[in-house]
């Protein structure tokens, strides 16, 4: 009973706060990512942000305390389930949301709690993550940034690379070695710090898509207070694991957050045609499009079970792999699918015609899928190691 | 480890399917069975009637206990996994679910004996090598009062053994569900033993004399008795495929864990690592696919088609890769009718073909995205 009083009062607080134009299909460039240097597309969109923002509900499982809406598993599914049904947009997406929120409920400090979440359930600080490095890929652990202990502060040196939209970011969670002594996993410390910081600059690097999400970022003895650790000196590399099933978890599951779904086979129909027989005048394309479907049907569903055997209070752990995995291989197959159905058309890459080639530049974008975030092959080492318990 | 949730109830079904069938049914007992000759394991009806299981699916006005598809899902892996025969699938989930969305006096007479494990009752449906059930050759003719039926069925699950056959037949343009006595005159069988030492028969119905009465639904609500017959025969088929493939896997994954070569244990080795691991994701969200489809049927949803097609078809697909990966990594020792491998391979051949394999799903998935 309670959690239908629940979704009438939400579905009525929507009706009455979701603006018109937050209830349209969204592209890449309508995400809301907050944040100092932000632009919003419309008076709506910061509208939107800041009704959802002030209810707590950018971040509806976060305490109330730090800025979030203190709902119950239930509750979030009805909330998400309230949105889906006017096709509200998410008011916020950010890696504050989605990585260092998660850590810092389980790592931080109380005082860091009070500070950082309620920056990012707001919006008000855009985050991006300190991770890799030149000669630390998939071995991520390997990594090199030093942070020089000088008494009031670390002095941290070094380079990071495929730092996503560091170039638009306000802020950075960073692995830096601050234990040169110690062993590989356990001298790296996690330091949050701001990108004005003397120090600190950055150079997009230019992909095959034409897109720059990603950049070189670079710190010359940048100075960062020592209350700007999260968790205890050399704990970097734990928070850091946790940190990357929830990133894991979000890559799966951007299958439908964060890609467009097209309907690939009505796109195929109108593009290709259908022979005397009405079945797509490609029989091979149409097979592997079989299989595809088939496959979607089946990942959503258990993004589905997974969704709710979580909000049930279960943790995912390492099986988060899983998802990153299953999720990935299967969004490149959505977007190699999309432009073999395209033929022609999608080959086209500047101008107007056919939305500047947009199918194209999602699938090269797409090849990133299964190597950010750790490579498919990184998952399944996991996987093989951590839930099947093969020997190492 | 599962991540569907389960209901206390249905907690409460797997495990006792679990213990029941690990203890005295397992595949020990298949072997037992097929080194005998014996194909029908008659000595299980009881025993499963007996916890309710025959009737699963039937309501409690027909003598069953009314738990729904997911149960019955929980129970059919079980049986999946220990390669327990039994006409679970063909009598309590086919025939139980004809005769209950038919209803009527058939109904009546013929579900709570299916419960009891009194009678088995098995669908003649198939023509031809492959499932194609709109493909009907078999007629039910002449005027009422004189009616015979004439055709030729095969693959029919535990045909040999069955009490009564529920047989889809043409009328006219109209599709007629009968209930033949296979002890009739005009009804020849041909047994057969499958290679996965499974009963299915051939059955020859030639001028076989039926009444009005024996007709359990015709036209309209034929097809939709037969749709829905068929879609939970799907997803309760792919429920026991998931059983054979994990238990494959789950065989494999120890025989890595302990097996050396080379002076390692051969788990060691990256290219069996990862070839494991992804069996293990398709074993995973196929597992999701499965247990969303029995959820669809017990709620009646109107994603039933596509999600206990969709179910069969992916699962066509895993259980195939579990039991070749399973034989492939086991190396010349998983050739031999000594390890379960092979077994579990031929059931899952089976059970691939029965009900309709990946291809026929996936054709009618594109079909109705229009391509």
């Amino acid at each position: 009973m309670e959690i239908d009083t629940f979704r009438s009062e939400t579905r009525a607080w929507l009706e009455a706060n979701c603006p018109a134009d937050m209830r349209t299909p969204m592209g890449e460039d309508d995400i809301c990512w907050g944040g100092r240097k932000f632009v919003f597309r419309s008076p709506a969109q910061k509208q939107w942000l800041e009704v959802m923002a002030a209810k707590g509900w950018t971040v509806p499982a976060w305490p109330k305390a730090y800025g979030g809406g203190g709902l119950s598993g239930d509750e979030q599914k009805v909330l998400t389930e309230e949105m889906q049904r006017i096709n509200a947009r998410p008011p916020l997406q950010s890696f504050g949301i989605w990585m260092l929120g998660p850590a810092l409920l389980q790592f931080g400090s109380e005082e860091q709690k009070r500070h950082y979440l309620p920056q990012i359930a707001r919006g008000e600080i855009r985050w991006c993550q300190g991770y890799s490095e030149p000669g630390a890929g998939s071995d991520l652990a390997g990594l090199q940034t030093k942070g020089v202990d000088t008494g009031d502060h670390f002095e941290v040196t070094g380079q990071k690379i495929w730092t996503s939209y560091a170039d638009k970011a306000d802020w950075i969670f960073c692995l830096v070695r601050t234990e040169p002594d110690e062993k590989k996993h356990t001298g790296i410390s996690f330091l949050l710090f701001d990108m004005d910081s003397a120090g600190v600059s950055t150079k997009p690097i230019k992909l095959i898509s034409g897109a720059s999400p990603f950049c070189e970022t670079f710190f010359d003895a940048v100075k960062v207070p020592k209350d700007q650790i999260v968790g205890a000196r050399g704990q970097g590399w734990t928070i850091a694991k946790y940190l990357l099933t929830h990133e894991r978890e979000m890559i799966g599951a951007a299958d439908s957050a964060l890609f467009a779904k097209s309907d690939i086979a009505a796109d195929a129909m109108s593009a290709i045609g259908l022979d005397d027989t009405g079945r797509l005048d490609d029989p091979m394309l149409r097979a592997e499009l079989g299989q595809f479907l088939v496959d979607e049907i089946c990942f959503d569903t258990h993004l589905d079970m997974t969704g709710t055997y979580m909000r049930a209070g279960h943790e995912l752990g390492a099986r988060s792999a899983e998802l990153k995995y299953l999720g990935t291989e299967l969004n490149k197959r959505r977007q190699s699918l999309r432009v073999a159905a395209g033929g022609s058309d999608d080959l086209v890459w500047e101008g107007a015609a056919n939305d500047a080639g947009q199918a194209a530049k999602d699938w090269l974008r797409s090849k990133a899928n299964s190597i950010e975030g750790g490579t498919s092959e990184v998952m399944l080492s996991i996987l093989s190691k951590a839930v099947l318990k093969l020997p190492g | 480890m599962r991540m569907e949730l389960l209901s206390e109830d249905q907690q409460l079904i797997a495990d006792s399917a679990a213990g029941f069938l690990r203890d005295g049914h397992g595949i020990a007992a298949f072997r037992a069975l097929r080194e005998a000759g014996e194909d029908a394991n008659s000595a299980i009806l009881g025993e499963l009637a007996e916890m309710g299981w025959m009737g699963i699916v039937l309501p409690e006005a027909l003598g069953g206990v009314g738990l729904g598809y997911r149960a019955a899902g929980l129970i059919v892996e079980e049986l999946g996994r220990h390669l327990t025969v039994s006409p679970f699938v063909s009598s309590a989930i086919l025939a139980g679910t004809a005769l209950a969305s038919a209803g009527g006096d058939m109904a009546q007479n013929w579900a709570p004996r299916i419960a009891t494990g009194d009678a088995v009752v098995a669908l003649a449906m198939d023509e031809a090598v492959k499932h194609r059930p709109e493909r009907i050759a078999t007629t039910v003719s002449g005027a009422s009062g004189a009616l015979t039926l004439t055709g030729r069925k095969t693959f029919v699950v535990d045909g040999g053994i069955a009490d009564r056959l529920i047989v889809t037949a043409k009328r006219g343009d109209d599709l007629c569900l009968v209930l033949c006595d296979p002890q009739a005159a005009g009804v020849s069988r041909t047994p057969q033993v499958m290679l996965d030492h499974r009963n299915a028969a051939t059955v020859i119905f030639e001028d076989v004399a039926i009444a009005e009465a024996d007709i359990l639904a015709q036209g309209a609500t034929a097809e939709d008795v037969l749709a829905k017959t068929l879609a939970a025969g799907r997803a309760i088929a792919a429920a026991e495929q998931l059983g054979v493939a994990k238990a494959a896997a789950e065989q494999t994954y120890d025989y890595l864990r302990t097996r050396k070569q080379f002076g390692v244990l051969i788990g060691q080795f990256q290219s069996l690592q990862h070839r494991t691991a992804d069996l293990y994701c398709e074993l995973a969200q196929v597992s999701s696919l499965i247990a969303s489809a029995l959820n669809a049927l017990d709620e009646g949803s109107a994603e039933v088609e596509t999600l206990t097609r969709a179910a069969k078809a992916k699962m066509a697909r895993v259980g195939r890769q579990a039991t070749e990966e399973g034989v492939q990594m086991h190396g010349g020792i998983g050739m031999t009718d000594e390890m379960d491998l092979g077994l579990f391979m031929k059931r899952d051949r089976a059970l691939t073909e029965f009900l309709g394999d990946a291809g026929y799903h996936t054709e009618w998935i594109l079909r109705q995205r229009g391509i």
